[in-house]
């Protein structure tokens, strides 16, 4: 997993509350069992004209070229929601964004957000409105920076927000770890565990 | 010290403590379904990592295959196919135990994991699935998680886990007659809002939860992740056991009296602490529908669309408006008088035999208003044989619904079988988004009985008027 240190990119507003991950990612457009080939289907009902077609829909900003190279998503409350898929995720990275600003996200979409190099972070929804105001002027200039090691996050007009992350999620992030291998490092701790649980519940070993 | 029922289970799981808020946790039960589990399964050979635990890892078909009768391999869905191939082979590699097509256990996965006796009081049951929660009904913990977590938890039988916060909801009271599981749940909603519970594991309890069946707690839990919670779970109790009880993989002899002994002592102890407590008063629940596009946007089936005022608190403007235009619904509407095109019963939150009975209890000797396509879908083929055998079938379609094979179905549209742009649907599933069930389709959330009512009515409707 790629990691993480600070960001300054140029900032995409979608600050719209309850997008979920069909919206992200609609399922016709999870068209083989893979993680990748999923950016062009990245918000396609929003993006594209017709179901299934590939006409940009004028106005979406993801087809609007003043947000070429985007790699950070301002979106709304409650970001994430509804089925755990974790192809939204795949398809925001496969598409570039690295780093979600939003009031709230849904928990099975933060994780795995986390686990595919994406920060997410937790800001007031008025610092996201007024980022959005200001990014939306002239989004190649006015770029937002996203700091994991300060914990921070700067809108184009300089205000500066601090955010909070889990240490776990964190440090997975700013080292892009992988939890499997980290987990086998505790492997005997594991098996002992197991060993233990299943003389004292055996009818939970098959 | 006095713990929650929450922290007895995860108590019991913990391996250790990663730091101040994250735990490795022990999975019991891997449950995966052709959708997210394939990718999950193909990523992991790819990695060159095997499943280290397989005799307790379940699979099913139940996301994109098709439910019309005769089906087989070919799905409506483009490339569905491929999904259900992939998961077969990595599964029958693997090792895992599989309810393939054809198989009298297939189903959806929180249908079946009960069914079948799979999900235990007491034990850990993960699946990349939002809608696990349900089976903390049976007083698991049991929580929707991503691929690469269900990767995590095949490979090393454990997930790293950051601690939830606990809530308790009591249900006070008793719900009236004609108001069910579902309608709590959205009352629920309606009252906590869709993030009322985020970070929180909830215990439902109370009078009204301790009176409801098992297959209604399963309803009941079902929503939680629309609450936003990590999951919900129900102290197992004497309905519980006996539901349990001779099912396939449930405990049998000496072990079943063993596990009863420890599972007797899964409840929250009088002193516990929660972080949150709310408390419902259940006979103010009425039977409830959805008006927007969010499972928070509910009210009684004989009130109004909301006047943006009355809900300024929970929705803002853009997300009121935004749903108002989409439902095609306009302020201080009667909901009562809104024709509908579609009714559909099935999904893992309302397709199991007690609500296909209620459901054919209203459909009895009526017939669906002309114009309105009404399907209903099993959740498992167990259940469909069971309501075969009853007859229920027949009611069913003597009424004018379509009678399906088991499986997730147009609860969400997979890219293949759709109720229509603008169509507007009376659905006993559990999500009322943009687009769930189908490009531009408008979905009211409601229980088996309203949906069942609306589609004699040709609107929606008030079941317990049909009933009187």
């Amino acid at each position: 997993m790629q990691s993480f240190t600070n960001l300054t990119a140029v900032a995409m507003p979608l600050v719209r509350a309850n997008i979920d991950t069909d919206a992200i990612i609609p399922s016709r457009e999870m068209k083989g069992v893979s993680k990748t080939g999923l950016k062009d289907g990245l918000f396609a009902g929003w993006r594209y004209t017709q179901i299934g077609g590939r006409e940009p829909t004028p106005g979406f900003p993801l087809n609007d070229p003043s947000y070429d190279g985007c790699a950070i998503l301002l979106g709304g409350e409650n970001f994430g929601c509804g089925s755990s898929r974790e192809h939204a995720a795949w398809a925001l990275a496969e598409y570039g964004f690295r780093a979600i600003i939003a009031p709230s996200f849904n928990p099975i979409f933060f994780g795995n957000c986390v686990r595919n190099g994406i920060v997410p972070v937790i800001a007031d929804l008025a610092f996201i409105e007024a980022a959005a105001k200001a990014v939306s002027q002239a989004p190649q200039t006015h770029r937002m920076t996203v700091d994991l090691e300060a914990m921070t996050v700067t809108s184009p007009d300089n205000a500066k927000a601090g955010f909070a992350l889990e240490p776990e999620a964190r440090e997975m992030l700013l080292h892009g770890l992988d939890g499997i291998d980290l987990t086998l490092r505790l492997r005997d701790k594991i098996d002992a565990s197991v060993d233990a649980d299943r003389l004292a519940r055996p009818w939970i070993y098959l | 010290m006095a713990k929650t029922l929450f922290e007895k289970i995860w108590d019991r799981h913990l391996v250790q403590r990663l730091d101040a808020t994250s735990d490795l946790i022990l999975v019991d039960r891997v449950f995966l379904h052709e959708r997210t589990g394939s990718v999950a399964l193909r990523s992991l050979k790819q990695a060159g990592r095997a499943v280290a635990a397989p005799r307790q890892v379940f699979c099913t078909m139940d996301h994109v295959v098709d439910t019309f009768p005769g089906r087989g391999d070919k799905t409506t869905m483009p490339t569905g196919m491929n999904f259900i191939t992939a998961t077969r082979e990595a599964a029958l590699e693997a090792g895992l135990t599989l309810f393939d097509l054809g198989d009298e256990r297939q189903g959806i996965v929180h249908v079946i994991s009960p069914e079948q006796g799979i999900v235990l009081p007491g034990a850990t049951v993960v699946c990349p699935d939002s809608h696990t929660c349900t089976q903390g009904a049976l007083g698991a913990l049991a929580w929707g998680i991503g691929s690469t977590e269900a990767e995590h938890a095949l490979a090393t039988r454990t997930l790293r886990v950051a601690r939830p916060k606990t809530m308790r909801i009591n249900i006070r009271g008793r719900l009236d007659e004609g108001v069910t599981a579902k309608d709590l749940a959205l009352h629920i909603l309606a009252t906590l809002s869709s993030s009322g519970a985020r970070g929180h594991a909830v215990e439902y309890a109370g009078e009204a939860v301790r009176a409801l069946p098992v297959e209604a707690r399963l309803t009941l839990c079902n929503m939680a992740t629309e609450l936003s919670a990590f999951t919900a779970l129900i102290a197992p109790d004497d309905t519980t056991f006996e539901y349990l009880q001779g099912r396939p993989y449930a405990p049998k002899g000496d072990m079943w009296d063993q596990a009863l002994a420890e599972w007797r002592d899964l409840s929250s102890d009088a002193e516990a602490v929660f972080d949150v407590e709310h408390h419902i008063d259940a006979g103010e629940v009425a039977p409830m529908i959805t008006w927007g596009t969010s499972p928070q946007q509910g009210v009684g089936i004989n009130g109004r669309v909301p006047l943006f005022e009355e809900v300024a608190g929970r929705d803002s403007r853009e997300a009121y408006d935004r749903a108002l235009k989409y439902m095609d619904l306009t302020p201080g509407a009667e909901l009562a008088d809104v024709a509908i095109d579609a009714a559909f019963i099935g999904s893992c939150t309302n397709s199991r035999i007690s609500d296909l009975r209620r459901a054919a209890a209203i459909l009895k000797g009526r017939k669906v208003a002309p114009g309105v396509t009404a399907i209903c879908v099993p959740g498992s083929t167990a259940v469909k044989q069971a309501a075969e055998a009853e007859g229920l079938d027949q009611v069913f379609k003597a009424a004018g619904f379509e009678w399906r094979e088991s499986g997730c179905s147009m609860c969400f549209f997979a890219g293949g079988e759709s109720f229509g742009p603008k169509s507007r649907v009376v659905t006993s599933t559990n999500r009322n988004f943009e687009s769930r069930q189908g490009p531009e389709t408008r979905s009211h959330l409601a229980s088996p009985e309203t949906v069942a009512a609306s589609a004699v009515a040709g609107r929606l409707a008030d079941h317990r008027r049909l009933l009187s």
